[in-house]
């Protein structure tokens, strides 16, 4: 067993260790320490860099007059349009992930579960494109409606924008890049419900949506929930497919069908990083910092409760 | 063949009634049939839009059934058939965007792609023509880079986290930064890169190398986790059995541990390039964007398809005479028909090295 | 109201493996009817037809006739699962769900069935589910807690008591006793003994001993040789089938001279 154990400090005669071991366990190690350089050097140089722009010259914020001013209507739209894209996305993942492991006949299942991932593989800019040209003409008649019937809700006060280029759309987008990843490990973990526990459901005359009631949504609890928050990492994060499809005002609103949007962080930094000066540069850095703070803690709550989950049902 | 003696019969009352009131086999086709028929000609007397007539019968078809089993079957069946009508529904619902913006792409792109499309850039390009070719060498090299960085960076890590570094403080810390790393934002990868290059050759930097760190920063979760997920499923027998042969633990895993993995480590990395070749945020602040085309890493600004992509959206031109789109937009469609092809024949190489090269394990679907 | 159960020609599938072959037998009602043989003959397959928890397989399906009471459970106008609260049924190894207590996993099955539960009456249903299953006086202090946190011989009288708390008429039983110890599966044997003034019972088990203990008939099944599908080899009373069995085959596999 000592071969698969660690290196231990040198005991009463020193071990005999070939040089080719040792160069390849070295460049093994080294590796790992890569990762822990790279990712300190994230914090390190984005501080670096953005730290000039939490106090740049005032202009460089206008409309607004200092950075945090500057960057509360960005985190505002960060944390709206994520909303939007879970609220639209989490159902219809529940709904397709319970299709794929408990409805779907097994054999069409597995190539069904192929075609949702296939969302993941579309990369953002097409989503992009596909919401600007197709999808924000397409939702027009839908804010208008939303406009004349529920105006009365603040999110749809409207007045609905012409070309389609909302909030709404932005989350709907959203949505369909959120869907794939929540969709992938609810299923997992859905698939993982043990058969015995599903067999008791059933012999007690459950039918099968009361089978899953009863069986498999108690258990999957704790995975749905970091299925869910490492899909409102990805939605914060996504920069494209909001940059393509907001036309951006810095306003704080709920209204989700209007002309002014508030932009997203990761947006506003992919549209304004051509006219960027070296001060306003610095200035979009540091709100980079600022998503990546977000995010970081976004997914650590995720690991944390999937980490919770496991222990729960091993006991 | 079996003996059953006879026995007295059956002398106890019939209690409950097993046969409860059920709705035919057919009575879904007739659901969908109906709920469809009454949508399409809604659609037609009213005018709708060919989706909403879509969404129509959707609704109707899934409030259908459990409507007219609520009539004839009780509360608890119908709650049942509601649930099947809402997971089947959603599940139908999902695939409305991913069919409709494969058609959009292939029926407006395919007209866009032709030898011109290919070979030409946009150097000096108003209006109509131009090409990807300079967007196409950009992302090859890009991404080549980029997988010259990460693979021997993943590969390595999850060599030491299987092999070497099993329960050590390291090991933990560097599952931990793997996870971390699994969830930054690809624009925050672009900033790093940005920020690196920037404090070295000063704030005007955009090259091309810069794309390549970036995205090396969102590949290498992907290949340490694949990787590792792979050299764990390799038995332990076979390294117990080459270490008897007195080989040693480096010609073990050279020899015996990767080769067995290899299709596994290989779909792992098809896959971690599939993704980082549509991102477009941090080659957007890094890489820049540039007419011309550029072989060199490391000396100007590199532009690649999702780029491109962006560019031509974001300024298609001036509609010509004939009016229409702005041409920026067709050329847009084609490349993201590039794009996407691109991503599929690599997806659809994963899956197969995947399947020919699967370790052998049973699994639940 | 127990109930008897009459098989006839049954064949039973795998998509196109014929997995058990044409058993004919009555069961009778508040009786202990078990099932012995070698692993593999299809006794624990035939069980689950019973209920027809057999089709909850993918692929799985049955030809042949099984009459409850004078209904054709195999019948389109049959509900599987109103059959499966008629006929309930008890695992091999212990299954309570992880995340209920005690009381919520004895309440699991009839709270499908009414809206809304008054809690003297739930309470009752507990009380005396628990009290039939011989489990009340040694968990009726923590309900609250877990069931999971019970020893596996209480697990598996909780998962009796929740079988039994539907009130069915039959209960179906596979191999009980395979993943508990000795003294466990002692308390079990005297609860079926107790369970058939009321229930009709079919008991599934590897155990012969068990089955001359606990049954009034006995089925023996078997594989004709290997990769062809199961039979019924012999069904008598248990008294007959372990003094005097009719079949050879029968005697030389409770004598112990092969399975």
């Amino acid at each position: 067993m000592s071969v698969t154990a660690p290196p231990q400090p040198p005991r009463a005669a020193k071990p005999v260790v070939r040089p080719g071991d040792r160069i390849f366990a070295g460049t093994a190690r080294v590796a790992a320490l890569t990762i822990m350089l790279a990712l300190a050097g994230v914090f390190v140089f984005l501080a670096l860099e953005g730290y000039p722009g939490l106090s740049a010259p005032e202009r460089i914020y206008a409309p607004a007059t200092d950075f945090w001013s500057y960057v509360g209507p960005l985190v505002f739209g960060t944390i709206l349009a994520a909303c939007v894209a879970l609220v639209i996305a989490v159902p219809f993942s529940i709904g397709v992930a319970l299709f794929i492991s408990h409805y779907a006949p097994p054999r069409v299942a597995v190539p069904i579960a192929y075609v949702i991932d296939l969302l993941a593989a579309v990369p953002s800019v097409v989503y992009g494109l596909w919401g600007g040209l197709a999808l924000a003409p397409a939702t027009r008649p839908l804010i208008d409606w939303l406009y004349d019937n529920l105006s009365f809700i603040p999110f749809f006060a409207g007045p609905p924008s012409v070309t389609g280029r909302t909030m709404l759309t932005a989350g709907i987008v959203l949505a369909i890049m959120v869907v794939p990843i929540t969709t992938a490990i609810s299923r997992e973990v859905f698939a993982q419900t043990p058969r015995l526990h599903e067999e008791a459901a059933m012999a007690l005359g459950a039918t099968r949506w009361e089978m899953i009631r009863l069986a498999v949504f108690p258990y999957a609890r704790s995975g749905v929930i970091s299925a869910v928050m490492l899909g409102l990492g990805r939605a914060l994060g996504e920069t494209m497919a909001v940059a393509m499809v907001l036309s951006a005002t810095p306003v704080v609103t709920l209204n989700l069908i209007s002309n002014s949007n508030p932009a997203t962080i990761a947006s506003n930094i992919a549209s304004n990083y051509k006219e960027a000066t070296p001060d306003k540069q610095a200035v979009l850095i540091a709100t980079g910092l600022v998503l990546f703070a977000v995010t970081f803690v976004v997914n650590f709550a995720a690991r944390w409760v999937i980490s919770r989950g496991e222990r729960n049902l091993t006991r | 063949m079996s003996t059953s003696t006879p026995l007295e019969p059956d002398t106890f009352a019939i209690t409950a009634d097993l046969a409860q009131p059920r709705l035919p086999a057919w009575a879904v086709l007739l659901d969908v049939v109906l709920a469809a028929g009454v949508a399409g000609l809604l659609t037609l007397l009213l005018g709708w839009s060919p989706y909403a007539g879509l969404v129509l019968a959707i609704v109707l078809a899934a409030l259908g059934m459990p409507l007219w089993s609520l009539l004839v079957e009780g509360r608890r069946a119908a709650a049942d058939r509601l649930a099947t009508s809402v997971v089947w529904a959603s599940f139908g619902v999902v695939l409305v965007p991913l069919v409709w913006l494969i058609w959009l792409v292939v029926k407006n792109g395919i007209g866009v792609i032709n030898s011109e499309f290919l070979s030409y850039d946009m150097r000096n390009v108003i209006g109509e023509g131009g090409g990807i070719y300079h967007a196409l060498w950009g992302t090859i090299l890009i991404t080549l880079a980029a997988a010259i960085i990460s693979i021997p960076i993943g590969l390595f890590t999850a060599i030491y986290l299987v092999e070497y570094g099993r329960g050590s403080r390291l090991a933990r810390v560097t599952t931990f930064l793997v996870d971390v790393m699994t969830g930054i934002p690809s624009i925050v990868a672009g900033l790093f890169a940005l920020s690196l290059f920037v404090l070295i050759f000063g704030p005007a930097i955009r090259i091309g190398f810069g794309g390549a760190v970036a995205l090396s920063l969102l590949m290498i979760p992907t290949v340490v986790r694949s990787s590792e997920e792979m050299l764990r499923l390799v038995p332990s027998d076979l390294r117990e059995a080459s270490y008897a042969l007195g080989i040693p633990k480096w010609r073990t895993i050279v020899k015996v541990v990767l080769p067995t993995a290899l299709g596994g480590i290989i779909t792992g990395i098809v896959l971690a390039v599939s993704r980082v070749i549509g991102e477009t945020a941090p080659l957007l602040v890094v890489a820049g964007a540039t007419d011309t085309v550029n072989f060199n890493l490391f000396n100007g600004r590199m532009t690649t398809l999702p780029v491109y992509i962006f560019q031509q959206y974001s300024q298609p031109g001036i509609v010509g005479p004939a009016g229409g789109d702005p041409p920026g937009y067709a050329r847009a469609w084609g490349a993201a028909l590039v794009l996407i092809a691109i991503v599929m024949v690599l997806n659809l190489v994963a899956r197969i090295i995947g399947t020919y090269f699967a370790p052998k394990t049973e699994r639940r679907r | 109201m127990a109930k008897s159960i009459d098989v006839s020609d049954l064949n039973i599938y795998y998509r196109d493996f014929l997995a058990v072959e044409g058993v004919n037998m009555t069961i009778r009602a508040k009786a202990v009817t078990a099932f012995i043989g070698p692993s593999g003959c299809g006794k624990s397959t035939f069980l689950r037809t019973l209920n027809r928890m057999h089709e909850v397989i993918p692929g799985a399906r049955v030809e042949g006739k099984v009459m409850v009471s004078g209904q054709s459970l195999y019948d389109a106008a049959i509900d599987p699962v109103a059959v499966r609260r008629q006929i309930g049924m008890v695992f091999q190894r212990p299954n309570p769900f992880p995340t209920m207590s005690i009381y919520d996993n004895v309440l699991a099955g009839s709270k499908l069935n009414s809206k809304k539960m008054k809690k003297a009456e739930a309470d009752s249903i507990v009380e005396k589910s628990l009290t039939r299953a011989n489990l009340w006086n040694e968990v009726k202090d923590r309900l609250a807690k877990p069931g999971m946190g019970l020893s596996g011989g209480q697990q598996q009288r909780l998962c009796i008591a929740r079988a039994i708390a539907v009130e069915p008429e039959v209960l179906l039983m596979d191999e009980p006793c395979s993943a508990l110890d000795p003294i466990s599966t002692s308390a079990i044997e005297d609860l079926i003994h107790e369970l058939k003034s009321e229930y009709t019972i079919v008991i599934v088990t590897h155990n012969m001993q068990q089955a001359a203990r606990v049954s009034d008939d006995t089925g023996f099944f078997n594989l004709k040789a290997t990769g062809e599908p199961g039979h019924l080899v012999e069904f008598n009373p248990t008294n007959k089938m372990f003094t005097n069995p009719d079949e050879e085959s029968t005697e030389a596999y409770i004598s112990g001279r092969f399975g």
